[in-house]
């Protein structure tokens, strides 16, 4: 009987709002630095919308791909490809059958720019005048579709979709691709352009989104008293995951192991997480579980935290709970201090920042707490980056959405 | 105001450049659209929609079917100018 295979990470690439690739993304995020910005357009005043900032991403596609590729594809899928073709370089463009190598990348909104531009060329100018190719670029497999095409990738090319947990739950799907003998290869990852007035009021309609127009730099902050919701961002994280065997065999840098996935829906609201946390604990456990971990080897946990006043306690809570007498040796991040909230993209940046944070023993910072809240009872890494120890350590990535979603990856040095 | 055959190739030139990434200047009337161009149906419709709204023309899927040649494409818009 063959045994599972184990799944490692050879591959990083990502755009987002602190940098065009990871390097550039890493450093901005261990120096602390905030990516959210006022934005360049007059939707505020045109639209009376009530934010006017947002994480926008540092490296506009166009100085990126040809003029014909941002033609035929909607920003979310032009940022994964961008970070697909890092990912897969930084990999080593490894060698692999093409039915053998996989692709999950996901959206947790789809091609939201498309869907909308095409409806107001239809209103504008008529049916005639709507584009061919707009249902291609609008659906939410659309990345996905693009980058098994860019790669040859036929073992399957899937596209999870849940909300703000999907590009962790790619990730996680990825695992079990190369888990159940489907690929040996697997382009994971998850992205998202929703910086669009509809989104964006929309969000703001739901009281979720941080107000503080004077200051978008210190908005994101969460687990600080004064938090009033989340900062919108956009980009894509993507990675190589690959069957350790087939690692070994081409002699490829492994950067980190993704030894568990956890996953679990709260059944109980479409948008407030479930409030003793049930759903979240159980993911953690199941993650901890399937990785062979006991809590109290993790050392560092990237929260989903993204500064809304309810959903940080629950989660702080949450991992308190599963941690137990080890909670307080835990190095607490909440990068979306630092990144905004990159939605369908924000699992799968911030698995990049578990997988470099474990193999760089360097927990990243978190940023804008001025007062913690004082019912937070975890360790958070605080303003600069925090060593990890040395040895074999585990680190969890957590990530939830709208809709009851909770997944949890457990990283493990390689 | 009609456009004239220059203009019809030089915009339709654009157009295909914009969709292909091919320079304008080898975007020529004796081209052809799948042999030389490499266009495929998806993007051949792309053009005729972008043509009809920059032209102000109507030009009918049966009539588009048969533009093998860029010039094929320039002699029908011209001749559909009302």
């Amino acid at each position: 009987m063959s045994t599972v295979p184990e799944v490692v990470v050879t591959g990083l690439g990502a755009t987002t709002p602190l940098g065009g690739d990871v390097a550039s993304t890493w450093s901005a995020a261990l120096a602390g630095t905030s990516g959210a910005r006022t934005m360049d357009n007059d939707w505020a005043e045109k639209y009376g919308m009530p934010v006017n900032f947002a994480a926008t991403i540092a490296v506009k596609p166009e100085e990126v791909l040809t003029r014909p590729e941002t033609k035929r594809m909607d920003p979310s899928t032009q940022y994964a490809i961008i970070a697909a073709r890092e990912a897969w370089k930084d990999a080593g463009s490894p060698e692999v059958d093409g039915t053998r190598l996989g692709t999950v990348v996901s959206s947790g909104i789809g091609g939201i720019w498309t869907t909308l531009d095409a409806w107001d060329t239809l209103r504008e100018k008529g049916a005639r005048r709507v584009l061919p190719m707009t249902v291609p670029m609008l659906m939410p497999n659309s990345p996905t579709g693009y980058v098994s095409l860019e790669f040859g990738a036929r073992a399957g090319a899937h596209a999870l979709v849940s909300a703000c947990a999907s590009g962790a739950e790619a990730i996680g799907y990825g695992v079990e691709m190369i888990r159940s003998g489907r690929a040996d290869v697997v382009i994971a990852g998850g992205t998202e352009a929703t910086i669009h007035p509809m989104p964006i009021s929309a969000f703001a309609a739901s009281r979720t989104l941080s107000l503080r127009n004077d200051d978008p730099a210190s908005a994101s902050r969460p687990y600080d008293v004064d938090r009033d919701g989340f900062v919108i961002g956009e980009g894509s994280g993507i990675v190589v995951l690959e069957s350790a065997e087939h690692a070994a065999a081409r002699g490829a840098r492994v950067y980190a192991k993704i030894a568990g996935v956890g996953l679990s829906a709260d059944g109980y609201h479409i948008t407030s997480p479930e409030p003793t946390g049930d759903g979240q604990i159980r993911a953690m456990r199941d993650a901890l579980k399937d990785a062979g971990v006991d809590a109290e080897n993790v050392v560092h946990v990237n929260a989903h935290a993204t500064s809304t006043e309810v959903g940080d306690l629950v989660e702080a809570r949450s991992i308190s709970t599963v941690m137990g007498s080890s909670a307080d040796r835990v190095a607490l991040s909440a990068t979306k201090s630092m990144t905004g909230h990159l939605l369908g993209g924000a699992g799968a940046l911030e698995t990049i920042f578990t997988v470099l944070a474990v193999h760089n023993r360097q927990a990243p910072p978190t940023i804008n707490v001025a007062n913690p809240d004082p019912e937070l009872t975890l360790d958070l890494v605080r303003d600069t980056p925090r060593d990890l120890p040395a040895g074999d350590i585990a680190a969890l990535n957590n990530s939830f959405g709208f809709g009851g979603h909770n997944v949890a990856l457990v990283v493990k040095n390689a | 105001m009609a456009y004239t055959e220059q203009e019809v190739l030089a915009g339709l030139a654009e157009i295909v450049a914009e969709e292909t990434g091919l320079p304008t200047d080898t975007i020529t009337a004796e081209k052809s659209f799948v042999d030389d161009l490499d266009i495929d149906s998806l993007s051949i419709m792309t053009i005729v929609t972008h043509a009809e709204d920059k032209f102000d023309v109507t030009i009918p899927d049966d009539a588009a079917k048969d533009f093998n040649l860029v010039g094929d494409a320039v002699n029908f818009i011209v001749g559909a100018q009302a």
